[in-house]
């Protein structure tokens, strides 16, 4: 950790009482974290492996530091992951000896509470087993990822915002949310989707990235990888049902920009291979990493708002 | 293509505020569009978006209308907040609907806003929306306003019409106590004087809105600030390595904390001096705000979530409450009425005692013996708690004058306050005529 620098670097400008603005985001990510701990009985990490869940997570250990964590994780397992995903998050969950809950949409799939879909995206299917832990569990506060730039629906999202007791989302009876102060309020049955990242955008976590020097799986740096074009973006194949018969298969240099399911997360062409080279090249970009990689949000013009309704996070 | 690492850049957040037809999605969008924030695929949704609706050249009110509702109604009714940035600054805009029955919208974006953005059109000049916005950012003492005079195309973009509006605005304005107000006249649609500077405003010699934004100066902490510091979480780690380690976690709401430094602990008003402080596990020996913080104090006393750190002046634990609030919520707040109080991080039991006024946001009279607030209501009340609070004043403290009132009973949040009486008595002799107003 070097938030050492952080301090000097503002004290060496000569402009002592002043903060970067990585300084006064993460100062509020770990304000919230504390929030939760203070008010919850039993919250969790939601936990994927992807940059934004990895921020989160160091964002939570510096919070409660030297003290571990308070908290567990979850992960929802769609049975479509990278496998570089899942071994960066069990090395992780072993190096702070975290607690992991990991809820298999397989298993729903093969005893029947849920259906594979035609085209193959489990992305939709994961409110189902996300859901079912909260409720198994118990949990009354689910931490998220999600940022509000990521997309015009989170946009709209409140920094604590209330699910209800079939875990939906319903955005026009928001609590407001003023100053600092949230509102963490549920009955017993509901809870409380917390997202310490809302004010972050996509350059912002990689720049943080890079500054506190947080490693993440390889498959957010250029690689060779075996690839297939589908609607626009380069799907990895696999066992989960690609390519089809007209698809072809090659070798190409890629990266990366978001982590999820590998029937609906595409990579770019990149020769990005250092965080330095990752952050110039987004700062160029002109596509969100939504549009470039994410099938799943293009199903329609309110893809993201109708599956929130629905208990996504 | 530079792989050099981005300089740190400081953080501005602001608000918009306009009526429903001034032009601000306009506004947002042009801002957005102009600064290069908007990226192919955001456009073309909304080029795909707006064709489909017939509309001849993309709506770039599309890019903040997020919620089908909106796009359906064809108005914003909510908050939203944008991410865009500039070399200089990162900002993040709290878009705040201006019609008239979301003026809790735009008591919610004010909140946390450095700077609002009062929109007016130039054809219409200050009216009675402009006025109420104004209202609202003195209420919420935000420290810079901006007024932008928008569609000054139609007026043929002629000076007199820009320094009336301007002269007039700036007077109001004044007497209600905001400080820094600059005027800028613009074109939203035309792109005169967002980002660009206007080639038809030659008489115009300040900066664009962009540029303001740029480089109006975020409040720092000055060292003479009294330290505020509540108290979150308690950290005990009661491992081997930090047996003993007992340390109050917590974001410094104002001021300056050093090692050394003598400090009151309240309510119960214990001294104790600060003996490390912890920025996120590196040990340091000075912080400020807003740093979250860890602090550890030499003496061994009881403190716990809900305490306040505190030093300088301190503010004296009180139960009885009087403040200025907003009402947020559909259900009416009247006396009588049992409710939780959220100041900081501590929650307390509190009766409402007295809605002493309503506040006429449009012309600013306080009409006495309302019986209660209704939803975008402001006035002023009386409240007793079931304990003490370390409050400070709203007009000292943002961050500790500060307070929610929660329904106990399905833990709805209801009401904003603003502790102290001062808003009041600043407007009372600035009430202006309200006759020959249009209604929004």
């Amino acid at each position: 950790m070097t938030t050492v620098t952080t301090q000097e670097q503002l004290v060496n400008r000569g402009n002592a009482f002043t903060l970067s603005h990585l300084d006064v985001l993460e100062a509020e990510s770990v304000h919230i974290f504390r929030e939760v701990a203070g008010e919850f009985e039993r919250p969790v990490i939601l936990f994927s492996g992807g940059k934004d869940s990895i921020v989160m997570l160091h964002l939570a250990l510096k919070a409660f530091a030297p003290a571990p964590i308070p908290f567990s994780l979850l992960h929802v397992d769609t049975g479509h992951n990278f496998p570089e995903v899942i071994e960066y998050r069990d090395r992780i969950v072993e190096k702070h000896s975290l607690r992991l809950h990991v809820a298999h949409v397989q298993e729903f799939i093969d005893d029947g509470r849920l259906r594979e879909r035609p085209d193959g995206t489990r992305n939709p299917l994961q409110t189902v087993p996300l859901l079912d832990a909260i409720e198994g569990n118990k949990f009354d506060a689910v931490f998220g990822g999600g940022r509000r730039d990521e997309e015009k629906a989170r946009a709209k999202e409140r920094v604590f915002s209330l699910r209800d007791e079939f875990g939906a989302w319903d955005p026009r009876r928001q609590r407001p949310e003023l100053w600092s102060l949230y509102n963490g309020r549920h009955a017993v049955g509901e809870h409380v989707r917390v997202f310490p990242l809302s004010n972050w955008t996509e350059l912002d976590v990689w720049q943080y990235i890079e500054r506190e020097q947080i490693g993440l799986p390889e498959i957010y740096y250029a690689h060779e990888r075996e690839v297939f074009a589908r609607d626009g973006m380069w799907l990895t194949a696999g066992d989960w049902g690609g390519p089809k018969e007209s698809e072809t298969v090659q070798k190409r240099l890629v990266r990366y920009r978001t982590v999820g399911d590998m029937s609906c997360t595409g990579a770019v062409d990149s020769d990005a291979a250092t965080i330095e080279q990752v952050i110039a090249e987004i700062a160029a970009s002109r596509l969100t990493e939504r549009g470039a990689t994410r099938a799943d949000d293009k199903l329609s013009e309110a893809a993201m708002e109708d599956r929130k309704r629905e208990g996504y996070f | 293509m530079s792989t050099t690492t981005v300089e740190p850049t400081s953080l501005l957040r602001f608000a918009t505020a306009g009526s429903v037809d001034d032009g601000k999605s306009t506004l947002v969008g042009r801002l957005l569009h102009d600064s290069k924030s908007v990226l192919a695929d955001q456009l073309e949704a909304v080029e795909h978006a707006s064709r489909k609706r017939g509309q001849q050249a993309p709506d770039l009110a599309l890019l903040t209308d997020g919620l089908r509702a909106e796009r359906e109604q064809g108005i914003t009714i909510d908050v939203a907040y944008r991410y865009f940035a500039t070399p200089k600054r990162r900002f993040i805009l709290a878009d705040t609907p201006g019609h008239v029955q979301y003026t809790r919208n735009m008591v919610t974006g004010a909140s946390t806003a450095e700077l609002a953005v009062v929109l007016v059109d130039a054809r219409n000049g200050v009216v009675e929306q402009t006025r109420r916005h104004a209202a609202v950012a003195a209420l919420l003492r935000v420290p810079h306003v901006v007024l932008a005079v928008n569609k000054m195309d139609l007026v043929d973009y002629a000076e007199p019409v820009f320094a009336a509006i301007a002269a007039e605005f700036t007077a109001y304005a004044a007497s209600l106590g905001l400080g820094d107000i600059v005027a800028i006249p613009i074109s939203a649609l035309a792109g005169d004087n967002v980002v660009e500077p206007s080639a038809h405003m030659d008489w115009y010699g300040g900066p664009t809105l962009l540029e303001h934004l740029e480089t109006v100066q975020v409040a720092g902490v000055s060292g003479d600030e009294p330290a505020r510091f509540p108290v979150q979480y308690v950290i005990r780690p009661q491992s081997e390595e930090h047996h003993d380690y007992r340390g109050y976690a917590g974001q410094l709401a104002s001021g300056v904390l050093r090692t050394g430094d003598a400090v009151t602990v309240l309510p119960s008003g214990r001294t104790a001096t600060v003996a490390g402080i912890d920025v996120l596990g590196v040990e340091t020996d000075i912080a400020w705000a807003p740093q979250s913080i860890t602090v550890l104090l030499a003496e061994h006393l009881d403190v716990s979530r809900g305490d306040l750190i505190a030093a300088g002046p301190i503010p004296v634990p009180t139960k009885d409450v009087e403040a200025a609030v907003c009402h947020l919520h559909e259900r009416p707040l009247r006396a009588g009425d049992k409710v939780l109080l959220k100041h900081t991080t501590r929650t307390v039991r509190a009766l409402v005692k007295e809605i002493s006024c309503r506040i006429d946001i449009d012309t600013l009279e306080q009409r006495s013996g309302a019986e209660g607030l209704s939803v975008n209501e402001i006035g002023h009340v009386v409240l007793r708690t079931a304990e003490p609070l370390a409050l400070d004043d709203y007009t000292a403290n943002r961050r500790t004058g500060s307070f929610l009132l929660i329904d106990p009973a399905d833990g709805a949040t209801l009401t904003a306050g603003m502790a102290g009486g001062s808003f009041g008595t600043a407007v009372d002799s600035a009430a202006p005529d309200a006759n020959g107003e249009d209604r929004v």
